[in-house]
């Protein structure tokens, strides 16, 4: 199987890179920073005794989104599952201050997940197969005070994987999307709190797993489904006097 | 970059604790920056935290821990040479490698290590006698230095870093990658021969007939007085010929979860009494003069690895390893010396190793040098525990021994000085690759290898 991951230096991306590679898939890691990429495809590379390609890729850089699914396409040979992992958490207060740090968070994880989306919808499509697996995040599930830009964006972005898949289930091609909770990442790291946090590499493995069963909705850790439930459940007028 | 979060930080012994302000690096694009936009404050990187005392121990700085920068850069079938960066563990070398035939050069008693933190204590293991430590098997090291600056350095190319580096407790800089030489092995087992000694000079006399194994190590009785003073068993150990299956230990049969020192966690547990009957044990249970067995390598190179977090056993309180080295005498005057010095005191250890250490030695802080090294653990019991210790440096001193930086947690500098004249000349060569001194941790200040940062 051939794999594209976008937005390939995180550590949930490595994870999802390793667990392809694992099962002997080929690989397309593509992020901004060549540097970086590079070596986790030497990593991936010797540790799995698999074919790992690197590509330059630009989230915000829509115009070059469809041009980038054609060199995939011939690098690969083909896109059977692609991730779009990428994102940026932003910070809610530079947001609210000034309108082009929201924007680089609205550009980057909504115009760029659906632009990139939407160029593998229109190849998977002709070709009548293929999955999408559109990370997305439980801070979409419901707007709130500390960041509403990030959650916006993932929110429209969940809403836009959702018509998607729609449109594309009658010509076999498959999306899911994926709702996380907090994972070990630098957005979580020293946070203090009672929740459990799920490492990249337990979240990579349930990733694939769930791709590969043709989850429609994965929420990860599991937990966060009922805690969203809940959270969706508080009345407005409660909810917008909450320090939340 | 993000924000640095608080935390409580200890080593392996459990004393001391200190707060640091602590960043994951999850590239080197992370370390570049936190060194070059942390103009005031110190910095110190951390690996997986099993040095005992406060080598990898800051109050105040930035901690940098390097676990994510784990990624392997570069593998060569043909000659065994592995790049990768500083954060990969010995844990993972050997489970991705030992199934296809190479081993590292040298193995510490632990293989939850990184590389860098490898090289940083130049660690030793059981092959020291034939393949000397770690930095004897490395090139090519990728040095971040306060300025931003990345070098190379090898005992070719700027050799005086590079020794300075090594042992160097990571006070030169950040050990970025590094390249080290792998060893072919025909299987993932090791012939083992187990013989009994009565006291220190069987011991010698095992030792000296065992030179040619590659691998060996000894139990020592460090309760043992006497006529029995320096009682053991001594372990010797080859890669065991392709084919052959090793025995596995039996604690690795159970999930890990389940064998972890969290459970035991008690400050009464490993006392006087509980470390004469272990010992007494462990003393009868090799019945025989000799035995012979094939095991895996986990339970040879790696005994205590099978209990998670077996550190906590000692509880809140902590504990101490004491490592020293004293060089070779045919009497052997110093080791009785302080064998009975501490087997005599009040303070009793409850683990203890000996080995007899080859003749190659590094420049800089590196640790080993021709003699005999024996490791003991003592339960921290306070003041009486700490006034042991400071008997036992001076006649470490006295000897021309040495004891080992990355096990230790409160030798004083003048002892320190005593122990390592080369610290003035390793001194200069790091004064001169962190002007800034930027790179501090509690040993350092603790041993004066570092001094305060300029204003």
């Amino acid at each position: 199987m051939n794999v594209l991951i976008l937005g390939a230096t995180s550590r949930i991306a490595q994870s999802i890179a390793a667990e392809h590679a694992k099962d002997g898939d080929s690989v397309l890691l593509a992020a901004r920073d060549r540097e970086e990429v590079k070596t986790i495809a030497s990593d991936i590379q010797v540790r799995h005794s698999t074919r790992v390609l690197v590509g330059d890729f630009e989230a915000t850089d829509v115009d070059s989104h469809p041009g980038f699914i054609t060199d995939a396409v011939e690098a690969l040979g083909s896109i059977d599952t692609a991730y779009v992992v990428f994102g940026a958490m932003g910070d809610q207060e530079g947001s609210q201050q000034d309108f082009s740090a929201a924007r680089t968070v609205l550009d980057v994880n909504f115009t760029g997940a659906v632009s990139i989306s939407e160029a593998l919808a229109t190849y998977m499509e002709e070709r009548g197969e293929g999955a999408i697996v559109g990370i997305s995040s439980v801070a979409g599930d419901r707007g709130r005070q500390s960041n509403y830009f990030y959650g916006a964006a993932k929110g429209g972005y969940s809403l836009y994987l959702q018509g998607l898949r729609g449109r594309l289930a009658r010509s076999g091609v498959h999306v899911m999307t994926a709702k996380l909770g907090f994972i070990d990442t630098p957005m979580t790291y020293g946070m203090k709190t009672k929740i459990p946090i799920a490492s990249p590499e337990a979240t990579a493995k349930a990733l694939k797993n769930a791709a590969t069963k043709g989850k429609n909705t994965l929420y990860y850790p599991w937990f966060w489904r009922f805690v969203m439930y809940l959270i969706k459940a508080i009345p407005e007028r409660m909810f917008k006097k909450m320090k939340i | 970059m993000h924000t640095p979060s608080r935390q409580t930080l200890e080593g392996w012994g459990r004393y001391p604790r200190v707060d640091s302000d602590v960043l994951r690096a999850e590239s080197r694009r992370d370390l570049v920056s936190a060194v070059t936009s942390n103009g005031e404050h110190p910095v110190l990187a951390r690996g997986l935290g099993r040095a005992y005392g406060d080598a990898a121990l800051l109050d105040g700085g930035l901690t940098l821990l390097m676990e994510r920068l784990d990624r392997i850069l570069d593998f060569d079938p043909e000659t065994g040479w592995l790049k990768c960066e500083s954060g990969f563990s010995l844990d993972d070398l050997v489970r991705i490698f030992l199934p296809r035939g190479w081993f590292p050069p040298v193995v510490p008693g632990t293989r939850f290590v990184t590389v860098g933190g490898a090289l940083a204590s130049d660690v030793h293991g059981k092959n020291h006698h034939i393949s000397g430590s770690w930095a004897s098997h490395v090139r090519n090291v990728e040095l971040l230095k306060s300025t931003g600056e990345i070098v190379f350095c090898d005992a070719e190319r700027n050799p005086d870093l590079f020794w300075a580096t090594a042992g160097g407790q990571g006070l030169t800089g950040i050990i970025l990658s590094m390249e080290v030489r792998l060893q072919r092995v025909e299987s993932g087992a090791i012939s083992m021969e187990t013989t009994r000694f009565r006291d220190l000079e069987e011991f010698l006399d095992v030792s000296a007939a065992h030179v040619d194994w590659p691998y060996s190590v000894s139990w020592i009785d460090g309760l043992a007085r006497g006529k029995s003073l320096g009682r053991g068993s001594f372990m010797a150990g080859r890669h065991a010929p392709a084919g052959s299956k090793g025995k596995a230990g039996l604690l690795s049969k159970l999930p890990r979860a389940l064998v972890s020192g969290r459970f035991l966690e008690s400050n009464l547990l490993l006392n006087g009494l509980s470390a004469r009957m272990f010992n007494a044990v462990y003393y009868r249970k090799q019945f025989s003069k000799r035995s012979r067995s094939t095991v895996s390598v986990y339970p040879f190179f790696f005994p205590l690895d099978a209990v998670d977090r077996w550190n906590r056993m000692y509880g809140k309180r902590g504990f101490f390893q004491y490592q020293f080295v004293v060089p070779p005498d045919p009497q052997h005057l110093a080791l009785k010396q302080l064998l009975t010095a501490i087997s005599e005191s009040g303070t009793l250890p409850f683990l203890g190793v000996i080995k007899e250490f080859g003749t190659e030695s590094h420049p800089g802080l590196s640790f080993p040098r021709p003699g005999v090294t024996v490791a003991l653990d003592f339960a921290n019991t306070g003041q009486n525990t700490l006034e042991l210790f400071t008997r036992l440096d001076d006649m470490v001193a006295d000897a021309g021994g040495r004891v080992y930086l990355s096990k230790d947690a409160r030798l004083g500098v003048d002892a320190f000085r005593r122990m390592y004249p080369e610290w003035e000349e390793w001194k200069r060569v790091r004064d001169e690759a962190d002007p800034l001194n930027m790179f501090q941790s509690e040993l350092g200040r603790r041993l004066g290898l570092v001094g305060e940062m300029p204003a």
